[in-house]
């Protein structure tokens, strides 16, 4: 197999995103914790532009890595006070976690990597915007337009709700 | 041209860390990061499935879209629970909360 600058792009997207995560769930503070989350989302949008799918990757950038992220650090801010450390979890809590997630990681590998999946039909080329935008106010076959209005009031009721749960009484 | 598999590694892979980091955080809001990164996994996963085994359908890209907006509409009630918490209890650390429980 010859390396090819797509594969060195992904290589390095992969190994960004997984030591990333990792040093998000183990790092003992929370606000470092919300940054290496944020450096995942943008691995996350570098795969999507490198898969071709440029509009997926705007999006994940617009709403996770500008919206979501600055929630956090905003409700890290307001709920931990200054020097915060993660509590010590028990030794043999830590062991049992690690062993179930290494042994289910194991499993899925396995699993996934046995598996015959279809013929893989890559294909180069930029998904059109016009096609998505006709996909998504479409309410034909293949159209999304009711899960588009449904989640429309989704985002309504949660704005409502998020006000009325932390608002002060 | 990249195999599937190795994109559906790094998703399995980030998905295993976010479980491990269930399991073992025992804060509210890193717990909450860790459902992060096990919904960001799948939607790898959908976006990878549709571009390499179906390019001509565009399923798995709305619903990777679909589950970004979800997943901000989740965090955004999620973190008003938690602020709403720390105003009561003073803490978001998982021992101190069982008030509730029976």
């Amino acid at each position: 197999m010859d390396i090819t600058l797509d594969l060195i792009v992904f290589a390095v997207l992969a190994l960004f995103i997984v030591v990333s995560s990792v040093l998000a769930v183990t790092t003992k503070r929370i606000l470092r914790a919300a940054t290496y989350l944020l450096f995942v989302l943008f691995g996350t949008a570098g795969i999507y532009f490198q898969l071709n799918y440029s509009f997926l990757g705007a999006v994940q950038l617009l709403i996770y890595a500008g919206g979501i992220t600055v929630l956090y650090v905003f409700s890290i801010l307001l709920t931990s006070s200054e020097g915060d450390k993660a509590e010590k979890l028990k030794p043999g809590k830590f062991a049992a976690g690690l062993a179930a997630t290494l042994a289910a990681l194991g499993i899925c590998l396995f699993v996934m990597l046995k598996h015959k999946f279809l013929a893989p039909a890559f294909e180069h080329g930029e998904l059109p915007v016009r096609e998505i935008g006709h996909a998504l106010m479409s309410p034909e076959k293949y159209g999304y337009v009711l899960p588009f209005e449904v989640i429309s009031v989704l985002l309504l009721a949660c704005i409502i709700g998020g006000i009325m749960i932390a608002r002060k009484r | 041209m990249i195999h599937m598999e190795y994109y559906l590694i790094v998703s399995t892979i980030m998905m295993f860390v976010g479980i491990y980091g269930f399991l073992t955080r025992r804060n509210l809001l890193a717990m909450l990061i860790s459902v992060e990164l096990i919904l960001n996994s799948v939607d790898i996963n959908f976006v990878v499935f549709n571009r390499f085994l179906f390019p001509g359908q565009l399923e798995g890209f709305f619903f990777s879209l679909f589950a970004i907006g979800i997943s901000a509409a989740e965090t955004a009630v999620a973190i008003a629970i938690i602020i709403n918490i720390y105003r009561n209890m003073k803490n978001i650390q998982v021992r101190n909360l069982d008030k509730m429980k029976w």
